[in-house]
């Protein structure tokens, strides 16, 4: 279960991303809204869902919608979620937003993050509005009935509650230490 | 035929690929027993050559027999003929290694 529940605020952080900066939650408090995806580079869920993410920031910028990708796996153990791999993803796959790094895992256990892919959507005065998947097909853009994430930003912006405020977020346990 | 289902109860997906396994063998007329096997602990997928969950083996064959073998509790990644990433093998594949199977009694 997450720490956070719907209407609660965003806790502060601060990660340096694959892009040599540092980025705080602070950086984005002009932003209508802000996701934070936690996810990583070699779990199934997360690739599956991963372009889907990396459009609907594109969709959604010029909105003044931030999406903050996390990766906090122990890298110990998988070496696929190592900094280095997660420069090279973010590279490859064009992600148009930061991915960060949470290498203690504290920022992960402080949300109570426990999948990748799991989202927590805020709206520009910090709260929370949407928690848990993507959508409800992993597996298949076409088949996707319920765009939770996309219907939950499209309600955020527009001022309105989001119709499906949580979901079951679905995806690999997070690696921890 | 023997079919064997390996999983890993923390992976969302077992259940959705072992609808899509039986599904697939009625479809092609196979009346064998899935036998399902959960894998607990990394010991146990050590020993079970346990690359990820979900896994299908048919008479003891990987249906897509993985590249580098890492054995531990985790998610498996498929590569669909499309090129998509899924944690789930796809109708073809199953239905491609059933049939593999099936030729030497034919």
């Amino acid at each position: 279960m997450a720490n956070l529940k719907v209407g609660d605020k965003a806790i502060p952080f601060k990660l340096p991303s694959t892009d040599g900066r540092t980025h705080s939650l602070a950086d984005y408090a002009d932003k209508e809204a802000v996701a934070l995806v936690f996810t990583c580079n070699h779990c199934p869920y997360a690739r599956a869902w991963e372009e889907r993410i990396v459009q609907a920031q594109s969709d959604y910028a010029g909105k003044g919608v931030q999406v903050l990708a996390i990766n906090a796996n122990d890298a110990s153990r998988y070496p696929d979620d190592g900094f280095e791999a997660m420069k090279k993803r973010a590279e490859e796959k064009g992600f148009g937003f930061p991915y960060l790094w949470d290498e203690s895992q504290e920022v992960a256990r402080a949300y109570g993050a426990e999948r990748t892919p799991e989202v927590f959507l805020f709206d520009k005065d910090g709260v929370l509005r949407y928690h848990g998947t993507v959508d409800d097909d992993y597996e298949d853009p076409a088949s996707v009935k319920n765009a939770y994430f996309r219907d939950a930003l499209d309600a955020v912006l527009a001022g309105r509650d989001p119709k499906v405020s949580e979901t079951r977020p679905v995806g690999c346990t997070i690696k921890w230490k | 035929m023997q079919v064997s289902f390996l999983y890993w109860e923390e992976c969302p997906s077992h259940e959705r690929a072992l609808e899509r396994l039986r599904a697939v063998m009625e479809e092609e007329g196979i009346e064998a027993e899935v036998e399902l096997i959960e894998v607990k602990t990394e010991e146990q997928a050590k020993e079970l050559r346990f690359v990820g969950s979900p896994t299908i083996r048919i008479d003891g064959v990987d249906i897509d027999p993985p590249s580098h073998e890492v054995y531990g509790l985790d998610c498996r990644i498929y590569y669909l003929e499309d090129g998509r990433v899924s944690p789930l093998p796809s109708e073809e594949m199953i239905r491609d290694a059933l049939r593999a199977a099936k030729v030497p009694n034919e």
